[in-house]
């Protein structure tokens, strides 16, 4: 009897907390899309997600290019056709490596960071302060960051696959011996309109997803189960957060590949 | 006919009102058919051990909890029954010191104590300077604006609560523990400014507290909660005479001896 009262207890626990969170993210869709927006929030924060992130995503775009170049040029030497080194290397950063690899990075670097400031902030009391001023903590905290990520992760994923093709010219035409003209023609003719538009889809919703996990898990901090106060309990939070947020975007990766290939 | 067969008759009006309220975290019953009058421009002081369930009491009163049972009645709505947006409305009516002040710790003093007036009014920057210079003067801060919170000492961020508490001119103020961390010195000093603000705002106050009896001078009503109930809600001076059990426990606990003579000299 024990172990179904366990599982039963499990099972509510995780329904309530999927309605929470479901709540709370059109709750946060609702005040990033309406007025008044708060600008002056809406810019520390594309500095704090996108602009302080742009080394990061530099350099692992850079080298992931840059692997790729050396990867696929030892590849298609074997069939003669090193000339397609630019297709490879576009297709692989624009349709799948650029999103992932992007969000992975700014799960690191920014929603770590989101999470922690939230959680922080709801175990101070700082967001019932805020509730109890008769301001809405949604669209004072959660609403900036969830326009911020929307705006700023897709130009870093933008960002990640021109350094990333320009890592796979420096490997494959400077280092090796494929023709420039022919590493940028293979990869103008294979990459079309349909592979920026799942590169854009996934940019869009790997975004929701990071910005709704990251602040959702430092919101609802102090309905952790196994309790969320004090440092251990933001550090767990934020642990499971970073976690959460990269398995969804690589279950995510699948579904939308799933659905648009 | 009150808790303990006190009179409290008047015909002023209920700010605060608990009917039976219950509340329960898991299997732990915390509060069990609280019943409570906050009447307009009194002080109620809440006193009662740590780990009682004052702050739950408070929490409730703030909307921040639903309760299991029981009614919560707050300037005339129940709040466990009220939308989100209604519920908005009842809180621009409140002023809230929270027990470790609850300042935004990325914002300045300055800033924190404009927060609510940016956030709600549309007053311009000249208008809200000059609201919140007040304050911080009310609240011997005024050269303080610029620190951050984390450059204040505790009665500093404590008087700095107060100031963004009071900016609107609230109805009623809540303090959550307003001396708890601070020595004699800075905990008299935030009593003082209790007093002088709210004789110059004139605003209901709920403060919860286990500083008695020194907060006992501040109160019009005291509530001692224990056992999960409001054992007794009097003036200080019954409360301190009153022959409840629990209450007696309480005021010898917290008063000691020393007191006892005060007692026998009120008494006599």
């Amino acid at each position: 009897m024990r172990i179904f009262k366990v599982i039963a207890e499990d099972f509510l626990f995780y329904m309530a907390m999927a309605g929470r969170m479901t709540i709370f993210f059109f709750r946060a869709i609702a005040a990033a899309a309406t007025p008044p927006y708060k600008i002056s929030e809406i810019i520390r924060q594309l500095d704090f997600i996108g602009a302080r992130s742009m080394f990061v995503i530099l350099f692992t775009g850079l080298f992931t290019g840059m692997v790729l170049g050396l990867q696929g040029y030892h590849l298609l030497k074997n069939y003669g056709s090193v000339a397609a080194l630019g297709a490879g290397v576009g297709l692989s950063l624009v349709r799948e490596l650029g999103p992932v690899l992007t969000c992975l990075m700014v799960i690191g670097r920014a929603g770590s960071a989101m999470c922690a400031e939230i959680g922080i902030m709801r175990n101070s009391e700082q967001i019932d302060a805020l509730e109890c001023m008769a301001i809405d903590p949604v669209r004072f905290l959660i609403a900036p960051k969830f326009i911020a990520t929307l705006i700023s992760v897709p130009l870093l994923i933008c960002i990640f696959g021109v350094i990333g093709i320009f890592g796979g010219y420096i490997v494959g035409v400077q280092i090796f011996d494929v023709s420039w003209g022919g590493y940028f023609q293979s990869l103008y003719d294979s990459v079309g309109w349909d592979d920026l538009r799942m590169g854009l889809w996934k940019s869009l919703v790997f975004s929701l997803l990071i910005v709704w996990i990251n602040t959702g898990k430092g919101y609802f901090l102090h309905m952790e189960r196994d309790g969320g106060f004090g440092a251990e309990g933001v550090s767990r939070a934020t642990t499971g957060a970073v976690v959460l947020s990269s398995v969804s975007i690589l279950v995510m990766d699948y579904l939308i590949n799933a659905l648009m290939i | 006919m009150k808790l303990d067969g006190s009179l409290y008759l008047s015909s002023e009006e209920i700010v605060i009102e608990f009917q039976g309220v219950e509340k329960s975290f898991g299997e732990q019953l915390v509060l069990d058919g609280i019943d409570l009058t906050v009447m307009k421009g009194e002080t109620l002081v809440i006193v009662g051990a740590s780990g009682q369930g004052k702050s739950v009491i408070l929490k409730h009163m703030l909307g921040l909890m639903s309760p299991d049972g029981g009614k919560v009645n707050v300037l005339g709505k129940d709040i466990t029954k009220i939308g989100r947006r209604e519920l908005t409305e009842v809180r621009k009516r409140f002023g809230v010191l929270f027990q470790n002040a609850a300042l935004l710790d990325s914002m300045s003093v300055f800033d924190n104590v404009a927060l609510p007036v940016r956030e709600r009014t549309d007053y311009t920057e000249g208008e809200i300077a000059k609201l919140v210079m007040d304050r911080l003067e009310m609240v011997d801060l005024e050269g303080a604006g610029d620190k951050y919170p984390a450059q204040l000492s505790g009665g500093m961020r404590k008087r700095a609560g107060l100031a963004r508490a009071l900016v609107l001119d609230p109805e009623v103020v809540f303090f959550d523990e307003p001396t708890t961390g601070l020595d004699v010195h800075k905990s008299n000093e935030i009593y003082r400014l209790f007093r002088k603000t709210r004789d110059r705002l004139g605003y209901t106050a709920v403060i919860v507290s286990h500083d008695a009896p020194k907060i006992f001078k501040l109160a019009d009503k005291v509530a001692l909660l224990a056992e999960k109930k409001i054992q007794v809600l009097l003036p200080p001076e019954k409360f301190q005479l009153c022959d409840n059990p629990t209450v007696r426990s309480f005021v010898l606990a917290t008063m000691g001896p020393v007191y006892d003579s005060a007692r026998e000299e009120v008494m006599a």
